[in-house]
């Protein structure tokens, strides 16, 4: 019976409640860290963010495992408000790998803050309580496929326009300083030089699993429709987002689209993202109105 | 005149082959494509005119924007998409191919100084001992190498990933057999829907885009159709029971096949999936002054006429009326009667109170007795170049990482007698291949 509480839906809820401080106190020592640039904030800035993940993880688990036990057992990636969570879990991936492998911690105070806005709207705004049963549409492994590779993706993207909005405001300060190094709070950032090279470096990675998900969603769609395109506005933006992406990879090779045409680019490549992924199902009428 | 005409062309094919007009294109696609998210794509005139004035409509209509990924200016910019990248794919596939078929075998001194990892080493043996030290040494290490020898000097030659080279032309490639599908599937396929009541079966549709009668070539069945439900009362599953029959015969391993969302079947190329599906009510007529009751099947919102002429279509119907009728129960349904001369009323019925109509005071008494059977609502699709798109979007799958995650890897070595030298570059991640460059200098030294 001790277990029993454990697989209260109260308490994964309760979970992504800290999850959501943790990831709101990372955000704030993160910008502590960019202030007194000491090494030891900027290691507890990460620690408090992936104690938020580790925390989150877990919920997504017991969350998973409650659709269990409540008999209608499916991944919890079926509504706006498990979607919003996964997105949010998947930016802190992201950055961990930003952080851990390429060794550049203060990406964070610019990535952080999406996954924590993803959070607070998520536990705020959004209904969290029921977990529903599967309408018959989405029930089909291809959900697990296009939604993780999706998401995952367009978390990449947020890395990228965290990093491209480092880019502008480093540049922007470098210009102003006359070429001197710049003080204060963006002293921490990287070079513009590597600004650039992570922005590109984040795209590489979000461009391949978008495509995987684009392709994923028109195999799911061929199979439950019988047509894998059909310009539903869902599928349509998500191939604008292909096309804005698509554009910066080529803008790379081509003089003077590299630097600040780059950054802003990948920035309007993310406000896309952001539209394909919320706009479509708040603003526009479609197939793919499940939340997703 | 002829120079003049040369350069025409030089022009033309330079302003195919750059990346400016891939870029533009992109972008372009990106944004027009954002007009038909927003106005609604092919829709009835009567829902455009709910929405736009007539001039307006008049001016969407005129640039395709009802239709607009099938109007000419979208076509035309996909051909030039396609123009596009296989100029920029005929321009620099072939030095591409070169490096990957011819490789530099020679450093020479002008390469090794366009190199940036190069490490020099004294060790002890001539030449030839210190070639086959080597060769042993990269085989194992590295990759086998290339021997060359000239003048006296052994080089070596030894690379990793060279096809990643071609990733590029791979997703290249991959678009054009995308499109090739897709202008198959559109010319030789068809799409359609097919409704069949239980006990009924269909041999034909009508395809979507051209209007015409496709014949399946079988007939099709549906034996029955069921809904389940969630204990919360939303559905569950929808299933039909499906028998394909050829000839009047039912054919073996497709008899009674169960289908649902999710789980389609398919014979003869053509596809059949689980969309929509709907209930036959049964209605009954009486003469108010007597006379034979007249039984009425009807589907719902399917107008069905009525003897001594008019309609009556089924507006609506529920399993409980409850929730709108307090003090009443079980199914129910909504009439709307249409009478010859263009009057309409309204009318409820109740299957539980048969004598619900009489208050109505009309000529004649109508009474609900339930449904009777359920109609299942089927996709069909017939796509010959659904193939042709999956062969393209795997290749594009392969191109990408081909192209992203891998990278081309060279060393060579020139030896003379005593000394090394040891040339590296990488097409992509420079830095971490100077990790592993430095990494086989180190362990050279100790050799």
């Amino acid at each position: 019976m001790e277990t029993h509480n454990l697989i209260n839906p109260l308490f994964s809820s309760k979970l992504f409640n800290i999850t959501t401080i943790c990831y709101f106190a990372a955000m704030v020592i993160f910008f502590i860290y960019l202030a007194n640039r000491n090494r030891g904030v900027g290691l507890a800035a990460s620690i408090t963010a992936y104690a938020g993940f580790v925390v989150q993880t877990v919920a997504i688990g017991l969350r998973w495992q409650e659709s269990y036990q409540l008999g209608v057992g499916h991944a919890p990636l079926s509504n706006l408000y498990e979607s919003v969570v996964f997105f949010s879990w998947s930016i802190i991936l992201m950055f961990a790998i930003v952080d851990l492998k390429l060794k550049y911690r203060v990406v964070g105070a610019f990535v952080v803050p999406f996954a924590l806005l993803g959070m607070v709207w998520a536990q705020l705004k959004l209904d969290t309580g029921a977990i529903e049963p599967l309408v018959p549409a989405l029930q089909s492994n291809w959900l697990l496929y296009h939604v993780i590779t999706c998401f995952l993706g367009y978390a990449a993207f947020a890395v990228a326009c965290g990093v491209s909005i480092m880019y502008l405001i480093k540049a922007k300060q470098e210009e102003a300083a006359g070429n001197a190094s710049a003080g204060g709070v963006v002293a921490m950032f990287p070079s513009t030089r590597v600004l650039d090279d992570l922005n590109y470096k984040a795209i590489m990675v979000g461009f391949p699993l978008l495509t995987i998900g684009i392709i994923t969603g028109a195999a799911w769609a061929n199979y439950a429709w019988g047509t894998y395109w059909s310009w539903d506005p869902k599928e349509t933006w998500s191939l604008i987002v292909w096309f804005v992406y698509a554009a910066f990879l080529h803008a790379r090779f081509t003089r003077g689209w590299v630097g600040r045409p780059a950054a802003i680019l990948s920035i309007t490549g993310f406000i896309f993202t952001i539209f394909c992924y919320l706009g479509v199902n708040l603003l526009l009428s479609g197939l793919h109105s499940y939340g997703g | 005149m002829t120079t003049h005409k040369r350069s025409f062309t030089t022009a033309l094919w330079d302003f195919f082959c750059s990346l400016k007009l891939s870029i533009s294109l992109l972008i372009g696609l990106a944004l027009t494509s954002i007009i038909g998210t927003i106005i609604k794509q092919n829709a009835s005139m009567d829902e455009y005119q709910h929405y736009y004035s007539d001039s307006t409509i008049r001016i969407f209509n005129s640039l395709g924007f009802f239709d607009m990924y099938h109007s000419w200016w979208f076509i035309l910019l996909l051909y030039l998409l396609t123009v596009n990248l296989v100029a920029c794919s005929i321009k620099r596939l072939p030095r591409v191919w070169k490096m990957i078929a011819e490789p530099t075998l020679v450093m020479d001194e002008g390469l090794e100084k366009s190199l940036s990892l190069t490490h020099e080493f004294k060790l002890a043996g001539d030449a030839a001992t210190l070639r086959d030290k080597l060769t042993a040494f990269l085989s194992q290490e590295f990759a086998p190498p290339v021997i060359t020898e000239v003048d006296g000097e052994y080089h070596l030659f030894a690379q990793k990933a060279r096809w990643c080279r071609l990733g590029v032309y791979v997703v290249h490639l991959s678009i054009i057999i995308i499109f090739i599908g897709a202008i198959i599937g559109s010319t030789f396929g068809a799409k359609g829907f097919v409704q069949i009541t239980e006990g009924q079966s269909v041999g034909s549709f009508v395809d979507r885009y051209t209007g015409k009668t496709v014949d399946l070539g079988y007939t099709l069945a549906l034996r029955q159709f069921e809904v389940e439900y969630y204990p919360s009362g939303a559905p569950k599953e929808y299933r039909s029971f499906l028998t394909v029959l050829e000839n009047g015969q039912p054919v073996p391993g497709l008899i009674d096949r169960k289908i649902i969302v999710n789980d389609p079947l398919t014979y003869k190329g053509i596809t059949f999936y689980q969309s929509s599906y709907g209930t036959i009510h049964q209605l009954t007529m009486r003469d108010r002054k007597g006379g034979a009751p007249y039984k009425i099947e009807a589907a719902d919102k399917e107008p069905v006429s009525l003897p001594g002429g008019g309609f009556a279509v089924i507006a609506e119907s529920v399993p409980d009326v409850s929730p709108y009728m307090p003090g009443f129960t079980g199914p129910a349904v909504k009439v709307v009667l249409e009478e010859r001369n263009g009057t309409q009323q309204s009318l409820i019925l109740l299957q539980n109170n048969p004598q619900f109509d009489l208050q109505r005071g009309g000529a004649q008494i109508f009474t609900y007795d339930g449904k009777t059977k359920y109609f299942t609502g089927l996709q069909v699709a017939k796509d010959p170049g659904v193939w042709v798109v999956w062969l393209g979007c795997a290749l594009m799958v392969i191109g990408i990482c081909m192209a992203f995650f891998m990278s081309h890897r060279r060393v060579w070595a020139r030896i003379s007698k005593g000394q090394v030298v040891l040339g590296g570059t990488a097409s992509k991640n420079q830095p971490g291949f100077q990790l592993h460059f430095d990494e086989l200098a180190d362990k050279l030294k100790k050799l």
